[in-house]
């Protein structure tokens, strides 16, 4: 097998009792690249990472490190190490001690392990804390502490249970930035899985997103947010909103679509083999809903909608609006030029057919 | 791990188990069933029969002690919850910090001391040349000594003290956890001071009330010291009896039967305490 | 009845004064056993004849044998911490390795045999002294008559006694143990895994360590349990009489301030034992 990747693997199953939590999933991985799983609890991603970390084995496929198979090592042989989701820092030594665990097992000397703790220490921010204990420190320091311990043993292969889940949402904001970073400097390739889209979004090179067992799409944020392959991705990352109505026409990768009250509008075509007469949903982002006046730029699509409440929220602050009994939400605009959005007004909205996408109707 | 592996380790860690249980409780128990169905009709010679149990129901001195040591087990549980549920609200609920340990800590102090310590404190206090005795004199309350000791509130003062602290333990635990919450919300919903104790204190203090309980009510009944040597001639209590088969009499077929009577009281009595307090023995005791 | 909701001053000074009562009560006992060991009279009860150290260091002049010098007591003494340290040794074993077995493992009957395990606590301690006394002497009784060998190990004895006390003393220290060993995180033991640790060695270095305030709790507790125990120890006593049961004798004899100076001893020993393991715990 001849491959640049770091992880690779092919047509991983895990069943639990007839029911596949891990469901032929191949995935590739190149070196150095930060790769999120992205899927809502119960998708079969912390299933897929205890296949990686080797604390389950899969019932069918092969997992690759490096070109070299893994399924029958034993986890204490993997070059892979793991920063747990409740980081399982060990209570009962010191910070140094945490770190030197591993080396200790790899049999490095008493002196440089010391050597090797007070550097890794120093690169993740922590200079001179070995002899602290764990529970004495705060959130975002354990959080390194945990990521130290792993990156000290310099794995092929990183590991992230959803780490930042307990920390509050300043810090985490901050530690995401910090995690995209320290993975630069050490070059490790991450593997991480959350549960949360904006930290896959922020950190990662690469995201696949998982829904019961399988991956719907595998691409960088920017495409995913972008180009969404699956009504669920549409749906998962990101907000938007939902337009149902019937297929009138295709034309040039363009979709047309007759809304319950006869109006046409238009999105791009994102699944395959719609025709006229199918059932089709048409998804826009809030962002990507402008507020027109009497008429609309040239090519745009458009709906009336019916103002039913402003959400004030800074830089994400939105207008909640109604259009045939469906809630759907538009950005505001940071300049504050809105019109007067009083409840129960008229609220033209429009977009360029190219930022929305439709999906068939039942289509995955 | 393999599935091999995992058997093997399967009984490496049940076999010390099954040997403790079965040697060492399960048999010796059956054993002395078995014996309690015994008649020994010369010394090398025993034949089956209940002559063990009709001994029990024909001596009158044998049935009374038994009802009067189960009877007064119960009192004295109940009295000791009574005496130990205020201390241990003190505990949980009201004392702060530094206090609260200590406070603790305190009730945990005839713990240091055997049974035989603590009652021969009580045999101190109490008897004729004893300390309240010669307080009372000095006082001018009394004109002579004052024997306190051997009858029946003397017992029960003792037992109380042997079990405060098994009680006030599993009771500090539960209302430890009690969200105060609910108290404060069983007053702002119109209760008063005896309704939210019953409706809302007493319920959630279950598992412990009965944890602790059971603990006293088998300390109680199992007790010896205490009643025998602060009890009065006509105080006996029911393992007395029994001793009294073994070690005086040798004779075991007798006080196997009495002890398996013991028994059947204590496991009838648990059972009922848990059955109308609907709770199991897993959930209060492990 | 909680601090956020008002109570009357009578019943605050009503409830403290009964707390007050309760451990004046509680103290009493210990305190006057412990004050008339030095009480520089032959009888331990009042009036105060002045302090003395008679009661522990006399060496039978003026008809005062101190418990230093007597030897009955201090061999009883002996007995007990020897019965007490194997008792220790067995239930804190067998603790272990039922916490274990309860605790991690899956089998079928699993909640009958944890039943079973809770089961000594519901037995009187009489009895279980009773039925071990039965079975095993009783076998040697049986032995002996029929093929006349003497199996002096289940005569009444330290064998003996030591098997009556593991018998209930290990249901208490697998509760203890199984309790901290609950709060455990397996994924700790993952992560030691992960870092290259073989399962003995992760066993070894973050379970262990893990358990180990409660394992020495358990000791501490089934070292004190042994040692104050009387109900079971008094069937299955031999010819070496253990402390308590030697008190006891004594007692009955009449009581004498060298009972207060073993008695202020024992307090002594347990209340060290107690705090060591209290710290042991922070």
């Amino acid at each position: 097998m001849i491959t640049e990747s770091d992880l690779s693997c092919s047509g991983l199953v895990r069943r639990f009792a007839g029911h596949a939590a891990v469901d032929h999933i191949s995935l590739d991985v190149p070196a150095g690249t930060f790769f999120s799983i992205l899927g809502p609890s119960g998708c079969g991603k912390t299933t897929l990472l205890r296949l990686l970390a080797g604390f389950d084995r899969p019932d069918e496929g092969d997992i690759f490190i490096r070109g070299q198979r893994m399924n029958d090592v034993a986890p204490n042989k993997r070059p892979v190490n793991m920063v747990f989701q409740h980081l399982a820092l060990f209570p009962t030594m010191t910070v140094g001690d945490n770190i030197g665990y591993g080396l200790k097992r790899k049999k490095v000397p008493a002196a440089e392990r010391r050597r090797c703790i007070a550097r890794v220490l120093e690169q993740v921010g922590l200079p001179g804390l070995e002899n602290r204990n764990p529970q004495d420190l705060s959130g975002g320091q354990r959080q390194r502490v945990a990521l130290a311990r792993c990156l000290v043993l310099e794995p092929t292969l990183l590991l992230l249970d959803e780490p930042l889940g307990a920390l509050d949402l300043k810090l985490r904001e901050q530690m995401k930035i910090e995690l995209k970073h320290l993975q630069k400097a050490f070059g490790t390739t991450f593997v991480y899985i959350t549960h949360d889209q904006s930290e896959a979004m922020v950190m990662s090179d690469q995201v696949a997103v998982m829904r019961n067992g399988r991956f719907d799409q595998v691409a960088p944020p920017e495409v995913l947010y972008r180009e969404p392959a699956t009504p669920f991705v549409a749906g998962f990352v990101g907000d938007n909103n939902r337009l149902a109505g019937k297929v009138v026409s295709v034309a040039d990768g363009l979709a047309s679509l007759r809304l319950e009250d006869g109006s046409v509008v238009h999105g791009r075509l994102a699944s395959e083999g719609l025709g006229p007469g199918a059932l089709a949903e048409l998804y826009i982002r809030p962002e990507s809903l402008v507020f027109t006046g009497a008429d609309s730029p040239a090519g745009f699509s458009s709906l009336n909608a019916r103002v039913r409440a402003t959400l004030f929220d800074g830089a994400n602050s939105r207008v909640e609006a109604e259009h045939l009994g469906q809630p759907i939400f538009a950005r505001l605009p940071q300049d504050g030029s809105a019109p007067g959005l009083v409840p129960d007004a008229h609220l033209p909205l429009a977009w360029d057919p190219a930022l929305a996408c439709v999906f068939g109707v039942g289509s995955l | 791990m393999n599935a091999s592996a995992g058997r093997l380790s399967l009984w490496l860690l049940l076999t010390p188990f099954l040997l403790w249980i079965t040697l060492l409780v399960l048999v010796p128990h059956l054993q002395m069933l078995r014996v309690s169905f015994q008649v020994r009709e010369s010394w090398d010679t025993l034949a089956w029969g209940l002559e063990q149990y009709q001994n029990f129901f024909r001596e009158s001195y044998y049935w009374r002690t038994f009802l009067r040591t189960g009877v007064m087990s119960l009192f004295t549980t109940f009295l000791t919850l009574l005496v130990a549920f205020p201390i241990a609200w003190y505990i949980a609920r009201l004392a702060r910090g530094r206090a609260k340990g200590l406070l603790f800590l305190a009730c945990l102090i005839p713990f240091w001391a055997s049974e035989l310590v603590r009652t021969y404190g009580w045999m101190i206090l109490l008897r004729e040349s004893g300390v309240f005795s010669a307080w009372l004199q000095a006082l001018g309350w009394a004109d002579g000594p004052v024997e306190m000791l051997y009858n029946d509130v003397a017992v029960i003062i003792g037992l109380v003290y042997n079990g405060l602290l098994f009680m006030v333990v599993p009771l500090v635990t539960t209302l430890d956890g009690l969200d105060e919450n609910l108290v404060e919300a069983g007053y702002d919903l119109g209760g008063g001071h005896l309704t939210v104790l019953r409706e809302v204190v007493v319920p959630w203090a279950m598992p412990g009330i009965v944890s602790g309980c059971i603990v006293v009510f088998m300390l109680t009944l199992g007790s010896y010291l205490t009643p025998n040597l602060m009890g009065g001639k006509d105080s006996a209590w029911f393992t007395e009896q029994i001793f009294t088969q073994f070690i005086t009499r040798f004779n075991w077929e007798q006080g196997a039967a009495l002890g398996v009577l013991l028994l059947f009281l204590s496991s009838l009595i648990v059972w009922l305490g848990l059955k109308l307090s609907g709770q199991s023995l897993r959930k209060v005791m492990g | 009845m909680i601090r956020s909701v008002p109570r009357s001053r009578l019943f605050d000074g009503v409830y403290l004064a009964y707390l007050l009562a309760f451990f004046v009560y509680l103290a009493l006992p210990l305190v006057v056993t412990a004050v008339f060991a030095f009480n520089d009279s032959p009888f331990p009860s009042l009036p105060w004849q002045g302090f003395t150290l008679d009661w522990y260091l006399a060496g039978g002049e003026g008809g005062r044998t101190g418990l230093f010098h007597d030897d009955g007591l201090l061999s009883a003494l002996w007995v007990s911490a020897k019965i007490a340290f194997w008792v220790t040794l067995g239930s804190v074993s067998l603790g272990c390795v039922n916490a274990v077995l309860f605790e991690r493992l899956e089998f079928r009957g699993k909640e009958l045999l944890y039943l079973l395990m809770l089961l000594p606590l519901v037995i009187p301690g009489v009895i279980l002294g009773v039925s071990i006394l039965v079975f095993y002497s009783g076998m040697a009784n049986d032995v002996s008559r029929l093929w006349g060998l003497e199996l002096d190990i289940f005569r009444p004895g330290l064998t003996l006694l030591v098997m009556g006390q593991v018998a209930f003393i290990t249901t208490l220290a697998t509760l203890v143990i199984a309790a901290r060993l609950r709060k455990f995180d397996r994924q700790l033991e993952e992560a030691a895994l992960n870092l290259g640790a073989t399962p003995l060695v992760a066993w070894f270095t973050v379970t262990f360590p893990w358990l180990l305030p409660s394992v020495l709790g358990a000791a501490a507790m089934a070292f004190l349990m042994s040692f104050e125990n009387f109900n079971t120890t008094v069937m299955l006593t031999g010819s070496d009489t253990p402390l308590t049961v030697a008190l006891f004798n004594r007692l009955r004899e009449g009581s004498t301030p060298v009972l207060n100076a073993v008695a202020l001893f024992l307090m002594l020993v347990s209340a060290l034992l107690a705090l060591t393991t209290l710290r042991q715990k922070r």
